[in-house]
């Protein structure tokens, strides 16, 4: 967009005289992205180049065991992660969407109270997912008493993404121009619904996009199940939300704690599934971001 | 609550407000509220749950012991108390990730801002989306099983052991890349136009306008993307509790095993560590040391994004 708007024969006659520099510098900006994009690359090709023998039926037919690495799989995290996943969508994604539509449409910016909320999100945003382990273990789970069930994770992941939920859906919500508000209002709508009949349905690709991303970043979060118990070689799969649980991070980080050879394969075969699911996830979000973002 | 209510109507118009109160957009906007103020209530329970056993933790420990000593392992018998080992091994491992992903990330932000066409930012910017989307035990795995053996081979000398802080830090570098490129690529891009047609117009080349006139305007979101950058990896926990270990020898050595605060807690937190015990109580202490140290960061980072914001509009 900054180029297209400034004259090309002023871009040309500005850089004439040093070409060489000006390459260089190009090169190595390029470089720079490049490098990033090489690491991801090679980090795939050697996840599955190690985890290629155990990419099998055996690993989401099995439960994990410590005796028998070589047939060792991961149903019980695989069902687990799904249960997490679940349960923060139907807590996270809901109070996350209400809370965007608060702060995007009704919040009166000069109340400190609005304020402290902005401040208070993006804060909570950038906290680190252990000290919201930390939170899950002494309020949920001793506190509230919750124990270390699948409730408690799914809460305490819940809470993690929830300034993600919240920072994507007003981004999208912001989208949506006020005219199609005011033309709402005029007509004699309520505030209320002109966001629930104009609004909402204006927003919902991008609201889906950032609640996948958010939803994709709990699914790779293994820290604060550690602090909550998650038994990493749980042999059965849950049932219910009361029942101890393990999750497919966290029963990757148990197997990268053995020493034994085959743990490590295990590992980048568990690995190799976890990212398939979240590049899944990305790609439907990247799609429905590009298929039905409007341009107003 | 009527003035409010009608705030995108003009102020003018209050002779046209309804003349009876409605309840069921009263109760809407309530409800709306409340989901809002689900995210004070997490920072109200994170300082709940990190206040108590902090203070018994100091009723134990003195302040004196705390940060006076160099000798750390509230986990062995008989336990020492004195923090500087984990805070060592945090600002280092943080340091190595800086020196990793500001250069990376800065410069991937200026090209795809200043020189990517449209079409090369589209496909490029969802996957540097995917590479903030890989989960950080994979991260671990790989910094353990490939960086740290291939380091091992290419530079004998350095002595790398198994575990290691220059393969960990390395890979929260990588990690946080993203996360600069990104969000010093919005605040580049929120530079007008016109700074950059009046620096061609003084005959200043693509390069000069990038280096000279659009990082500068930018700077502010630059350094905000920069602090968000170092709070992620001072709390990052996963690499640093695979790739970098749980040692906690007070050592200043990069190719040693060092634990940081978040690995200590990830260490003390998942083994059996009794409730009410001084161990498990140095979870909290720790863990309320991170809180405040990342907090005061991201409280930084957000306060100049909000404050240089719209200072072009």
């Amino acid at each position: 967009m900054a180029i297209l708007s400034t004259p090309r024969s002023a871009v040309q006659l500005a850089s004439k005289g040093r070409p060489l520099k000006e390459h260089l510098f190009r090169i190595a900006l390029m470089a720079s992205l490049a490098i990033a994009l090489v690491f991801l690359a090679l980090l795939i090709v050697y996840v599955v180049e190690e985890g290629w023998p155990r990419l099998d039926s055996t690993l989401w037919e099995n439960q994990p065991s410590i005796r028998r690495p070589e047939t060792a799989g991961i149903q019980s995290g695989i069902f687990g992660t799904l249960w997490i996943i679940g349960l923060t969508a139907l807590m996270a994604l809901p109070t996350g969407i209400l809370a965007a539509i608060y702060l995007e449409e009704y919040a009166d910016r000069t109340k400190w109270y609005n304020r402290l909320l902005e401040l208070n999100i993006s804060n909570l945003a950038a906290v680190p997912s252990i000290v919201y382990g930390i939170l899950g273990l002494g309020i949920i789970a001793r506190w509230m008493a919750f124990g270390f069930t699948i409730m408690t994770g799914a809460i305490t992941i819940s809470l993690l993404v929830l300034p993600i939920v919240i920072i994507s859906a007003r981004e999208a919500i912001r989208a949506v121009p006020p005219s199609i508000r005011e033309g709402s209002l005029a007509l004699g709508a309520t505030q209320w619904q002109t966001i629930y009949r104009q609004v909402l349905p204006a927003s919902i690709p991008g609201i889906a996009t950032g609640s996948i991303l958010a939803l994709s970043r709990a699914i790779g979060e293994a820290a604060p199940f550690l602090m909550l118990g998650a038994a990493t070689l749980v042999r059965f799969n849950p049932e219910g939300v009361w029942s101890s649980f393990s999750v497919l991070p966290l029963q990757i980080y148990s197997f990268i704690s053995r020493p034994q050879e085959e743990f490590a394969i295990l590992a980048a075969a568990a690995i190799v599934v976890l990212l398939a699911i979240l590049l899944l996830m990305n790609s439907v979000a990247i799609w429905l971001r590009n298929r039905y973002q409007k341009r107003w | 609550m009527s003035a409010q209510h009608l705030k995108t109507a003009s102020g003018a118009s209050r002779s046209l407000a309804r003349s009876r109160p409605r309840y069921g957009e009263f109760a809407v906007k309530t409800i709306l509220l409340m989901a809002a103020m689900v995210s004070i209530a997490t920072t109200v329970g994170i300082v709940a749950a990190l206040l108590e056993p902090t203070i018994e933790f100091f009723g134990e420990v003195s302040l004196g012991e705390f940060f006076g000593s160099t000798t750390w392992g509230p986990l062995f018998n008989p336990p020492s108390f004195g923090v500087w080992p984990v805070i060592v091994a945090t600002v280092e491992i943080t340091l190595i990730a800086i020196i990793v992903a500001v250069p990376l990330g800065l410069a991937a932000a200026i090209y795809l801002s200043e020189y990517a066409t449209p079409r090369v930012r589209k496909t490029f910017k969802p996957v540097l989306e995917v590479l903030a989307g890989v989960p950080t035990v994979v991260f671990g795995f790989f910094a353990l099983t490939f960086v740290t053996p291939v380091l091992q081979d290419v530079f004998p000398f350095l002595e790398l052991e198994a575990k290691n802080a220059l393969s960990a830090g390395l890979l929260v570098g990588v990690m946080i890349i993203p996360i600069v490129a990104s969000l010093s690529e919005d605040s580049m891009a929120a530079v007008p136009n016109g700074l950059r047609e009046g620096s061609y117009a003084l005959g200043a080349s693509k390069m000069l306008t990038s280096v000279r006139v659009v990082v500068p305007a930018a700077f502010s979101g630059i350094v905000a993307a920069i602090i968000l950058a170092i709070s992620r990896a001072a709390g990052e926990t996963m690499i640093v509790a695979i790739a970098g270990g749980f040692k906690s020898v007070f050592t200043l050595y990069p190719g040693d095993e060092m634990a940081t605060m978040a690995a200590f807690i990830a260490q003390a937190g998942s083994g059996d560590a009794s409730v009410g015990s001084i161990a498990y109580k140095t979870i909290f202490a720790v863990g309320s040391l991170l809180f405040i140290m990342t907090f005061a960061m991201n409280y930084v980072s957000a306060r100049l994004v909000q404050k240089y914001r719209e200072v072009y509009d």
